[in-house]
C-alpha cells in the first residue's frame, strides 16, 4: 500500500522534475490551502439583501422549483399545510431535530402530523431548513446531521425547505466563508448538499423529465 | 458482463458502419441540436464566462505542478475526518481494491453513481466475475448496462438509444411487472426505472461513486448530478467507495467553485447541476445517516506519465463532454465507433495515452481541425494540437499505412524545391483538365481512389494557386 503510494508519488515528482522537499513549492502549496483566494465572482449576485433574494427566487423557479415567503418562521407550520392541500397531500412530513423546524407549533388548523429523523423511503413528504440559500444560481445549501438528515433530501416525493432570507448570499464563496466561520478552517459535516431545483433527467431520447431518483418537486419556503 | 472489448484499432469500419445507421443519425442530430444551443445561452449568460475559463485553467495547471504535494495534502485531510486512501497504480489494482473493500463489507450487490473512472478500469465485469453484482443507478448507465454497452457519451452515456429500445429493454429485464403496461412515454419509461432502482438503494451493501473533484483543503469528494442517484448511492448503504484518478484533485472548495461555474454551463448548459454534493469522511458521532465507511481509492493508470509530457494540458480536463457536443466528426459517428470509453475529441488525444498508440492511433486522425473543440472546452484544452502530437507519434513509429507515408514522403520532395513544384502541379493540372474536359469531373483516378469512390473529383480549371497568386500580385 505504502510502496504503491511512494511510487506514484515519486512517479509524479520525477515527471514534474520537481523535489518534494522543495521549501517554495511547499509554500505555494500551504498558502493556497489557507487563504484560498476567490478568483472571478460573478457581480449577478452582488446585491442589496432585498435584491439578493428576488434573485435568488427568480433563479430558483428558472430550474423548476416552487417559492413562497413568508413573513416569519412561525408561518412554517400553515404554509406548509396549505401547500400539502394544494397538492391534495396527506397532512403528514417527516423532519429532523432541527429546532428551528421541530420548535414550531405544527398544530395548525387540522394539524400537520409530523414525524421524526431519517427517511427510510416511505415518506411522501420531508421538510428540511437550509444553512443557507445562493442567489446567482438559486441553490439551497442543506448541511447533513440530526438536525436535517441528508436522506430527507433525497427519498422524498416532494421536498420543502425553508431557508432563513438573511441566510441568502450572493455566491458560493459566501457559503465556504460561513461554514468556515462555523466550524473552523480545513472542517466540513459529512455531506454539503448544494441542491438547484428538482431531480431531473433527460437520458431518454434528450427529453427533460423532473424526478429521477430524487424528489419530483421541490418547494422552497423563504422566511423573513 | 464487460462491455469494453477494445475495438479502437477498426475504427474506420466502426465509423462507417455508425454512418449507415438511421437510429443512430437520429440520435446525433438531438446532440447537435440541444448541447450547443443551451451551452451558447448559459455562457452568454454569464459575462464573466470567459474570465472563469482563464482562471479554472490556471487553477488546474497550478494544481498539476504542484500535483504530489496537494495529493498528500488531500490524503491527511481524509484520514483526519475518518476515511481511508487507496492507491491503485493501474486498473487491476483498483479493481482488486474495491472488490476486497466489497469482500470484507459482505456486499452481495454494489450500487454505482456514474463513474467514466470506473468504465475506463471495466469495474462491473470485474465485480460480476467474483460474484459481487453492480448495479448502474444513473438512468442512462442503467439503460446501457441492460443492453451490456459501453457508454457513447461520457454525460449522456444512453445517448444513442431511442425510447423504443428503451422501452423493450425493461419489458426483458422487468418481468415481474405486467407485460400490459403502457411504456410509450419517457415518463413511464423513467417512473419505472425509478421503482425498480429505489429498492436496488436500499437494499445495496456498497455504494460505488466517482468525484467531479477531490478538495485539498478539506478531503472532500465532490460529485455533480441530476438525478440523485449518485447521493442515494453514497447516503444509504453502510460502506461508500469514491473512485477517482489522481488529476482530481482541487486545492480548495473556493478553486472548485470557480470550476463549478463553468462546468455544468460547459456540459448541459445549466447554470448549476441540480446536485452537487460535497462529502468528507464517514458518518459522524449523532448523525442519524450516512456511510459508516468512507473509501477513496486514487487511480494513477497512465496519468502520472502524462505529467511533464506534451499531454498534460489533457490533465485539466473535467469530463464535460463540450468537445464531443461540438464535433463534426462525433456528430456523423457517435461514440460507439470510438471503440473505447471516452469518445469524441477528449477521447481522441486520451484513448492512445491510456491503451496505447498503436491501438488507439487512428482516433487523433478523425478530426478535420476545425477547433470548434478547443474554442469551447472550458478548460482551455488544446486539443486539436494535441491530436497533432499523436499523429506525430503515430508517423514516428511507422503506423501510418505506407501509402499515405510514401505519399507525404514525395509531396516533401517536390514541396522542399519550388522550382520543381510549380513544374509538376503545372503539367498535373494541365493534363487533367485536359482529360477532364468531357465532364468537368472524374469518377475514379489512380491513387485517389480514397476521394473517388464516394464523390467525383472536379477537373482542374485554368492555372495553378501559385500561378493564379503571382498574377494577381503583379496586377497589384
Amino acid at each position: 500500500m505504502t510502496a504503491t503510494r511512494d511510487a506514484i508519488l515519486n512517479r509524479v515528482r520525477r515527471n514534474l522534475g520537481v523535489s518534494g522537499t522543495d521549501v517554495t513549492r511547499r509554500a505555494a502549496v500551504a498558502d493556497r490551502i489557507t487563504r484560498a483566494p476567490a478568483g472571478v465572482v460573478p457581480a449577478r449576485g452582488q446585491l442589496d439583501p432585498a435584491d439578493r433574494v428576488a434573485l435568488f427566487v427568480a433563479k430558483a423557479e428558472g430550474v423548476q422549483a416552487t417559492t413562497e415567503r413568508v413573513a416569519s418562521a412561525a408561518d412554517v407550520p400553515a404554509a406548509v399545510a396549505d401547500f400539502l392541500r394544494r397538492h391534495n397531500l396527506p397532512q403528514r412530513v417527516r423532519i429532523g431535530a432541527d429546532p428551528r423546524l421541530a420548535g414550531l407549533d405544527w398544530a395548525v388548523g387540522a394539524g400537520v402530523e409530523v414525524l421524526s429523523g431519517p427517511s427510510d423511503g416511505s415518506d411522501l413528504v420531508c421538510v428540511s431548513h437550509a444553512a443557507a440559500g445562493v442567489a446567482e444560481t438559486g441553490t439551497l445549501v442543506l448541511t447533513s446531521g440530526p438536525d436535517n438528515p441528508t436522506t430527507l433530501n433525497f427519498l422524498p416525493d416532494v421536498h420543502v425547505v425553508v431557508v432563513d432570507a438573511g441566510t441568502i448570499g450572493g455566491d458560493y464563496e459566501t457559503v465556504w466563508r460561513d461554514l468556515r466561520a462555523r466550524l473552523g478552517k480545513g472542517v466540513m459535516p459529512r455531506t454539503v448538499n448544494f441542491v438547484t431545483g428538482p431531480s431531473r433527467s433527460a437520458d431518454i431520447e434528450q427529453t427533460l423529465l423532473l424526478g429521477a431518483h430524487g424528489p419530483r418537486s421541490l418547494h422552497v419556503i423563504v422566511t423573513g | 458482463m464487460t462491455a469494453h472489448v477494445i475495438t479502437s484499432p477498426r475504427f474506420k469500419e466502426n465509423a462507417h458502419e455508425a454512418m449507415l445507421s438511421p437510429p443512430l443519425q437520429k440520435a446525433m442530430g438531438n446532440v447537435e441540436r440541444n448541447f450547443i444551443e443551451r451551452r451558447a445561452q448559459a455562457a452568454a449568460n454569464l459575462p464573466e464566462f470567459e474570465a472563469l475559463r482563464d482562471a479554472a485553467r490556471d487553477i488546474k495547471t497550478h494544481t498539476l505542478k504542484h500535483l504530489d504535494l496537494y495529493l498528500e495534502a488531500y490524503e491527511r485531510k481524509v484520514t483526519e475526518a475518518g476515511g481511508h486512501v487507496h492507491w491503485a497504480a493501474d486498473a487491476d489494482a483498483a479493481n482488486k481494491i474495491v472488490l476486497d473493500i466489497c469482500r470484507k463489507a459482505g456486499a452481495r450487490t454494489v450500487t454505482k453513481g456514474k463513474s467514466m473512472i470506473s468504465e475506463e478500469i471495466g469495474l462491473n465485469g470485474f465485480l460480476e466475475a467474483n460474484g459481487v453484482t453492480p448495479v448502474e443507478t444513473d438512468l442512462g448507465e442503467y439503460i446501457i448496462q441492460l443492453r451490456g454497452e459501453a457508454p457513447s457519451h461520457i454525460i449522456a452515456p444512453a445517448v444513442h438509444v431511442n425510447k423504443e429500445e428503451v422501452e423493450a429493454e425493461f419489458r426483458r429485464v422487468h418481468t415481474h411487472l405486467d407485460p400490459k403496461r403502457d411504456l410509450s412515454e419517457p415518463t413511464s419509461l423513467l417512473a419505472e426505472a425509478r421503482g425498480e432502482l429505489r429498492q436496488k438503494f436500499l437494499a445495496a451493501d456498497v455504494g460505488i461513486t466517482g468525484a467531479n473533484f477531490l478538495i485539498a483543503e478539506t478531503g472532500t469528494s465532490v460529485i455533480v448530478t441530476n438525478e440523485g442517484n449518485g447521493d442515494l448511492t453514497q447516503i444509504l448503504p453502510r460502506v461508500h467507495v469514491v473512485i477517482a484518478s489522481l488529476e482530481k484533485i482541487t486545492p480548495t472548495l473556493e478553486d472548485a467553485s470557480q470550476i463549478l461555474r463553468v462546468l455544468a454551463r460547459s456540459a448541459t448548459g445549466q447554470e448549476m447541476s441540480v446536485y452537487t454534493t460535497f462529502s468528507t469522511g464517514p458518518r459522524r458521532p449523532g448523525d442519524p445517516d450516512g456511510p459508516e465507511e468512507y473509501h477513496v481509492v486514487l487511480l494513477d493508470n497512465g496519468r502520472s506519465a502524462m505529467l511533464g509530457t506534451e499531454f498534460e494540458d489533457m490533465l485539466r480536463c473535467i469530463r464535460c463532454g463540450a468537445c464531443m457536443n461540438h464535433c463534426p466528426v462525433y456528430h456523423a459517428i457517435g461514440g460507439h465507433a470510438y471503440g473505447w470509453v471516452y469518445p469524441g475529441p477528449m477521447g481522441a488525444v486520451l484513448t492512445p495515452t491510456l491503451i496505447g498508440v498503436e491501438k488507439g492511433g487512428h482516433l487523433p486522425n478523425a478530426s478535420t481541425f476545425c477547433g470548434r473543440c478547443e474554442s469551447v472546452c472550458p478548460m482551455r484544452i488544446p486539443l486539436p494540437k494535441l491530436m497533432r502530437h499523436w499523429r506525430e507519434r503515430e508517423f514516428e513509429r511507422h503506423l501510418t499505412p505506407p501509402t499515405a507515408r510514401w505519399s507525404l514522403k514525395t509531396w516533401a520532395f517536390f514541396a522542399t524545391r519550388p522550382r520543381l513544384y510549380r513544374l509538376a502541379t503545372r503539367v498535373a493540372m494541365g493534363t487533367l483538365g485536359m482529360l477532364g474536359r468531357g465532364s468537368g469531373r472524374f469518377r475514379s483516378l489512380p491513387l485517389a481512389s480514397g476521394w473517388t469512390k464516394y464523390r467525383d473529383m472536379p477537373a482542374p480549371q485554368g492555372s495553378t494557386f501559385q500561378a493564379e497568386w503571382a498574377k494577381r500580385r503583379r496586377a497589384a
